[in-house]
């Protein structure tokens, strides 16, 4: 059974944001007005995180991506009390939208602040209305939603797999955000593959991961020289 | 049987008062106490209709009044039933004009705490999946099953003892004599049924000293099994089941005091029966204090930098206010207060008490918030300021406290009539002999 996991190459990242935007229009993320989004109630399933590190004049800033980690061990899947946010055999966090009863216990138990929240009915803009993903379904108010690596593409790769009788190649299933990438900094696979890519990379002498010391297990693994 | 009986209230007169003589006072505080239900609930409209966006939570800050009521609320429960029953199994005499009115307290604040996390839903309509879809690997589910539980022991614990009570209103006639009747279920006072009472009650009693317990620390397993610091702690269950009590007894002395004015029992609630939970409350400070002292020296003294953060956060940042105002509210100021003679007055008592009542929601809004408006990811700190909304339902469930307690005051008595009279004619005996069986040579 394969493990997918994502590897982010911070010493390529430009920190330039396609990413996020590529995700907000494959997975139909509700666009809130700037007024909410000061509020704190912007929606990313991908995130930018900007750190400033040292005193002026000696800045530096360290912009990197944050998506879902899809914990191996989720601190959201535990408290859920309704099974709404579960976690599959390949390791994907998953959401159900229709369970969801709107709690955010999960929200406020994810240590990496990745689960996002309809504070209202989403409204889209007329221009918006006609580019939906029709893989990807609506949520509505009231609900948690999340990163969820583009599990929508994976089944359609998935199907082309089965119809010619082989296994899903290497670098054959990837999110929006690893495709869109202009610096080619984001890398998906099967981290149990040991000829993945992914593997490979996550093998490096660069690779951390956040918050190691809870043992949650993220499987998205950063790569810098800096840490 | 009724001529006879009616002739017997005589000395308790005072307790069947309030329940057959209405002033102009009572409706003027009933029709308030509604429109504020209504505007609230209105307010509770508007929030369904469009979301929880009416909200001032946000990200990360996902929970705010909602569930720090919550807590406020289900420990203010625990003045209650937890109290009368450790009166009762102690055979503390003086309980016997207070446990009714604990009882009272919890049963209607357990109600409106347990309905808070149905407000703090983004879909209450799909609250039923807790049923349908519910996994018991959730803090939340435990939450749940241990409220319900123990409401119904709660309420089971305030109905049986009040059955003796409700047969007296039944055989005086007059008022809703029909009601009495249903509820009196057939009570004559025999010698079996006194028995049965008995018995019932002392079981009751034992099992709902272990249920309280155990919802409130399952209130705060809410917290603490998660990894967020600040609330992954395991001095928690503890230290909310104390700080509930502590809030409940303050809650209690609170309608005492109202109650007693308004109805005139100081015949009933004496100055002894002040002093006496006053020191409870007393204790129940100092043991507070010992609990956030040794939940915060611990954070303090290995430093872990996420922990400090939040700890700093309370303790100098924006909600130093409300930490130093905790402080004083449930310690410096009861200890003052309570431990002084002088200040020990019923003035002083009720002072103490409001400033504990404060004081304890303070602390169930600084174990929420800071946490949650310090993410440990390297984000921006949340800001989160309560709407209308949030305020509406605030000063509603309050409201609705009040209405439930007035309410219950005109349809049964406040102090349980037949403890009081069972008190007079076979308590004092008691209460002698037991004094003489722990004395050697009498």
């Amino acid at each position: 059974m394969p493990k997918w996991a994502m590897v982010i190459d911070l010493d390529k990242c430009t920190g330039c944001g396609d990413c996020m935007a590529s995700c907000k229009i494959e997975n139909n993320i509700a666009i809130v007005s700037p007024e909410e989004a000061n509020e704190g109630r912007v929606m990313f399933w991908m995130d930018m995180i900007t750190v400033y590190e040292g005193d002026y004049p000696n800045i530096r800033i360290k912009r990197y991506p944050k998506p879902c980690f899809h914990c191996d061990n989720p601190p959201c899947v535990k408290v859920c009390p309704v099974h709404a946010t579960y976690k599959n055999k390949e390791g994907l966090v998953g959401q159900i939208y229709d369970r969801c009863i709107g709690c955010r216990y999960c929200m406020a138990g994810c240590p990496f602040t990745s689960k996002v929240f309809n504070w209202y009915e989403p409204v889209w803009p007329e221009e918006f209305k006609n580019c939906f993903n029709p893989d990807v379904s609506l949520r509505n108010v009231g609900v948690i939603e999340k990163c969820s690596f583009c599990a929508h593409r994976l089944i359609r790769v998935r199907e082309n797999a089965d119809v010619e009788d082989r296994e899903i190649r290497d670098g054959e299933y990837f999110p929006a955000c690893a495709e869109s990438c202009p610096a080619n900094a984001i890398f998906f696979g099967d981290i149990e593959n040991k000829e993945s890519k992914v593997y490979k990379l996550s093998q490096s002498s660069r690779a951390y991961r956040e918050k190691e010391n809870l043992g949650v297990e993220p499987k998205v693994i950063y790569l810098s020289e800096r840490k | 049987m009724s001529k006879d009986t009616k002739q017997n209230f005589g000395p308790d007169e005072a307790l069947y008062r309030p329940i057959y003589e209405t002033g102009k006072g009572f409706y003027i505080t009933v029709s308030i106490l509604l429109a504020i239900y209504f505007w609230s609930l209105y307010m509770y409209f508007t929030q369904v209709r469009s979301g929880l966006g009416v909200t001032g939570m946000n990200q990360p800050v996902t929970w705010g009044f909602y569930i720090v009521n919550f807590v406020f609320f289900i420990g203010i429960s625990h003045a209650g039933t937890l109290i009368s029953a450790i009166l009762r199994l102690s055979k503390a005499e003086w309980r016997r004009p207070i446990t009714r009115m604990a009882e009272v307290i919890t049963a209607i604040v357990l109600a409106i705490g347990g309905l808070h996390p149905i407000l703090d839903l983004g879909r209450p309509d799909r609250m039923l999946n807790l049923v349908t879809a519910g996994r018991l690997q959730s803090p939340l589910l435990w939450d749940v099953t241990s409220i319900t539980a123990y409401f119904t022991a709660s309420t089971v614990y305030l109905y049986l003892p009040m059955i003796p009570d409700i047969a007296k209103l039944r055989d005086r006639g007059g008022k809703l004599t029909w009601f009495y009747t249903f509820l009196a279920w057939g009570w004559h006072g025999t010698e079996k049924q006194k028995k049965v009472l008995n018995k019932v009650i002392n079981i009751l009693m034992i099992m709902v000293i272990p249920i309280a317990i155990s919802v409130h620390t399952v209130i705060s397993y809410i917290f603490s099994m998660t990894l967020q610091p600040g609330w992954h702690s395991t001095i928690f269950g503890p230290y909310f089941v104390a700080g509930a009590i502590f809030s409940g007894i303050a809650a209690l002395l609170i309608v005492m005091i109202a109650f007693r004015r308004a109805y005139h029992l100081e015949n009933y609630l004496k100055e002894i029966h002040f002093k006496y939970l006053s020191t409870l409350l007393l204790i129940m400070s100092f043991l507070w204090f010992y609990f956030t002292f040794s939940e915060y020296l611990t954070g303090i003294f290995a430093s872990e930098p996420h922990e400090m953060r939040i700890i700093l956060y309370k303790f100098t940042g924006p909600f130093a206010i409300f930490f130093w105002g905790m402080v004083a509210c449930n310690f410096i100021i009861p200890v003052i207060l309570l431990g002084i003679s002088r200040f020990r007055t019923i003035k002083g008592i009720l002072f103490a008490s409001i400033s504990v009542v404060v004081g304890m929601w303070l602390e169930r809004l600084i174990i929420v918030v800071p946490t949650l408006a310090n993410p440990t990811m390297p984000l921006p700190v949340g800001i989160y300021i309560p709407s209308l909304v949030e305020w509406a339902l605030f000063i509603g469930g309050i409201a609705v406290f009040i209405l439930g307690f007035v309410l219950f005051s005109k349809f049964f008595p406040l102090i349980s009539i037949w403890e009081i009279e069972e008190g007079r004619k076979e308590g004092i005996k008691e209460v002698e002999e037991r004094i003489h069986s722990y004395l050697p040579n009498t």
